[in-house]
């Protein structure tokens, strides 16, 4: 007897989001549904202003849906008010953006140490998971400098330490590779991967590229705030 | 949870140039207002420091001070005759009937001439003050057309030097000595013999009687019977309340300082909140991400604020360690100031002074500007959408 299929970490049922442009209603998605089970990794491609990273957004608590729900881990975010839904996000959610956005002043162990601070966590604690988090990513020795010491690739990865350090189920990354040399994107689409494969994380990824989408275990494309069939799983 | 303050200490190392305009900007506030305030002190200082708590000093009903005052010389001879009078080793009452005369004088160097107020005391009144010291040459002899005048005044006017002359009247008086009177209100006189100061004036009657009781029973009643004694028509108070009312000077300067302080601060809380609304919007996007790791609002508003109120208030230690160096640099040299009393309408002499209280207060007012200007910005930077705030250059 096959084993029955995972519970979705991710279900996403109808969802559309409008946003009001003076007197003009922009449908930014529409009536979007998907479902994402763990350890996936996900790519969400499309043109531009076709709602991928409207979707990311909502996806990882940071926008609101206008209709529709968005449940992450059973939880149907959408009805969390902005003090929940930063709570739950400092607990679920681990980000990764295209420009870093590390605390210029603090260290990049600092920087990764920052969501920790939301935790109950004893000082000692703290540091050990810090340093756990930038030795997964390969940044152990740079850890006392600060961003602008270190290059665009190290920075990326001191940023993914930082999404990994509160140990959240779903990882979500926009553009991670937009601003990094051919070399460090592929280091980075690589521990993102690993992620998904050795660590259980569920990743979705917003890209315009082919290249880095190729990571990814399934490729989502949206057009107009809808889904377009796609390759689907690979 | 707050975020970690080294993150607002080191942003504000980074922005150190708006920091140092802003620290420069709020402590020049704080030490102007501590400067105005400081004189206003000293003038109170002086005041306050003045007198004998054992002391009565009597005045004529109704008189607020000794220079519009009238005692006659009935008065004096019925009062000196109280049984509540403390009496010296030769048995005679601890009592001194004196005049206070104001005369004209050159000021020093600035042109321009000044009144000051001329004592005529006895030697029992030189009895009732022992912090008048004499610090060169002597004192006057009664009888003679002498005069000493308190050092510190002497450093004002012109001719107040030893062997110089002050004009009284008709007459001449020659400084034969100077004084100290450890910095309270006798330091802004010129003191010469009592019958003296009567014949050159041609006065039958003194200004005010200074007298010691025997102990503070006697004195509880003693002020009580001249108070209700109808004939005497006297009013009598412990020496030291006296002067602890004669701040009137101060007030005008008390004043300023508080509108200065009010228009000043509120430029400040301006610039204060310039400064942090610039800094909010350098950091927009570090705002956005904070929130993405999910800081609370309210984090962010207490961060802010936190980082509003520290810049203010090393601006208020500058300016309260600016105005107190100013103190300390004229204490040293030791540099007084002199102005108008409003109710002798003599210069009264005294010492800008700054103290630690005052210094808190400065510190506090530049806590004040900060978090108050902080407000609005912090309050802006914890509305911002998450989103837009995320894109923001």
């Amino acid at each position: 007897m096959a084993a029955p299929p995972p519970v979705p970490i991710v279900v996403v049922r109808d969802l559309s989001k409008i946003y009001r442009q003076g007197d003009i209603n922009v449908t930014a998605l529409n009536s979007v549904s998907l479902d994402i089970a763990p350890g996936e990794f996900v790519v969400l491609m499309g043109p531009s202003g076709s709602g991928k990273s409207t979707l990311l957004h909502i996806i990882a608590g940071i926008d609101q849906p206008t209709s529709g729900s968005a449940k992450v881990q059973g939880i149907d975010i959408a009805r969390l008010n902005q003090s929940q839904l930063a709570d739950w996000r400092n607990q679920n959610v681990g980000f990764v953006f295209q420009s870093f956005n590390l605390i210029p002043v603090l260290t990049a162990a600092e920087n990764v140490e920052l969501p920790l601070l939301l935790t109950n966590l004893s000082r000692k604690e703290r540091r050990q998971q810090t340093l756990t988090a930038l030795e997964l990513v390969g940044l152990a020795d740079r850890g006392h400098h600060r961003p602008d010491q270190l290059s665009g690739g190290q920075q990326q990865r001191a940023a993914i330490a930082r999404a990994l350090v509160t140990d959240p189920a779903l990882i979500v990354a926009d553009e991670p590779t937009g601003n990094l040399d051919a070399k460090s994107a592929g280091d980075v689409l690589e521990i993102l991967q690993s992620l998904t494969r050795t660590a259980g994380k569920t990743v979705v990824m917003v890209t315009h590229d082919p290249k880095s989408a190729s990571y990814g275990s399934r490729e989502l494309h949206l057009e107009k705030g809808e889904l377009a069939p796609g390759p689907g799983p690979k | 949870m707050a975020l970690p303050l080294k993150y607002n200490l080191r942003n504000v190392l980074i922005r150190w140039r708006t920091t140092v305009f802003t620290i420069l900007g709020i402590a020049a506030v704080v030490a102007v207002f501590l400067v105005l305030r400081g004189m206003a002190s000293g003038m109170e200082h002086t005041s306050g420091n003045t007198g004998d708590p054992r002391n009565i000093l009597v005045v004529r009903n109704g008189s607020q001070a000794e220079s519009g005052s009238l005692v006659t010389r009935d008065q004096f001879r019925t009062l000196q005759y109280f049984e509540e009078i403390a009496r010296n080793e030769k048995n005679e009452p601890v009592i001194s009937a004196e005049l206070v005369m104001i005369v004209s004088a050159p000021r020093r160097g600035a042109g321009g001439e000044a009144n000051t107020l001329l004592r005529g005391v006895t030697p029992r009144g030189m009895e009732l003050r022992p912090q008048v010291t004499l610090k060169e040459g002597r004192w006057f002899t009664p009888g003679k057309r002498e005069v000493v005048v308190a050092q510190r005044l002497a450093a004002r006017f012109d001719g107040f030097e030893l062997g110089g002359t002050i004009k009284a009247g008709p007459d001449r008086l020659t400084v034969v000595g100077h004084f100290d009177a450890t910095g309270s209100a006798f330091d802004s006189e010129a003191w010469m013999d009592a019958d003296e100061c009567r014949s050159i004036f041609d006065r039958e009657m003194y200004s005010s009687l200074l007298l010691r009781p025997r102990d503070e029973a006697a004195l509880t009643n003693l002020l009580a019977r001249i108070q209700s004694d109808k004939r005497l028509s006297l009013r009598a108070e412990r020496e030291v309340d006296y002067y602890a009312k004669q701040t009137l000077t101060a007030k005008p300067l008390k004043y300023i300082a508080s509108i200065l302080g009010v228009v000043m601060s509120v430029g400040a809380f301006f610039a204060a909140m310039n400064t942090m609304y610039a800094t909010v919007a350098a950091r927009t996007r570090e705002i956005g991400t904070l929130r993405v790791l999910g800081f609370s609002r309210f984090a962010i508003v207490l961060s802010f604020l936190i980082e509003g109120t520290f810049l203010a208030m090393l601006g208020g230690v500058l300016g309260s360690l600016l105005a107190w160096s100013g103190y300390a640099v004229l204490s040293l040299l030791g540099v007084n100031f002199g102005t108008l009393d409003f109710q002798s309408f003599a210069e009264t002499v005294f010492q800008f002074r700054v103290t630690p209280d005052m210094m808190l207060l400065g510190v506090l007012l530049s806590a004040v500007i900060g978090f108050t200007g902080s407000f609005p910005p912090a309050l802006r930077a914890a509305r911002l959408p998450v989103i837009s705030a995320l894109k923001s250059l």
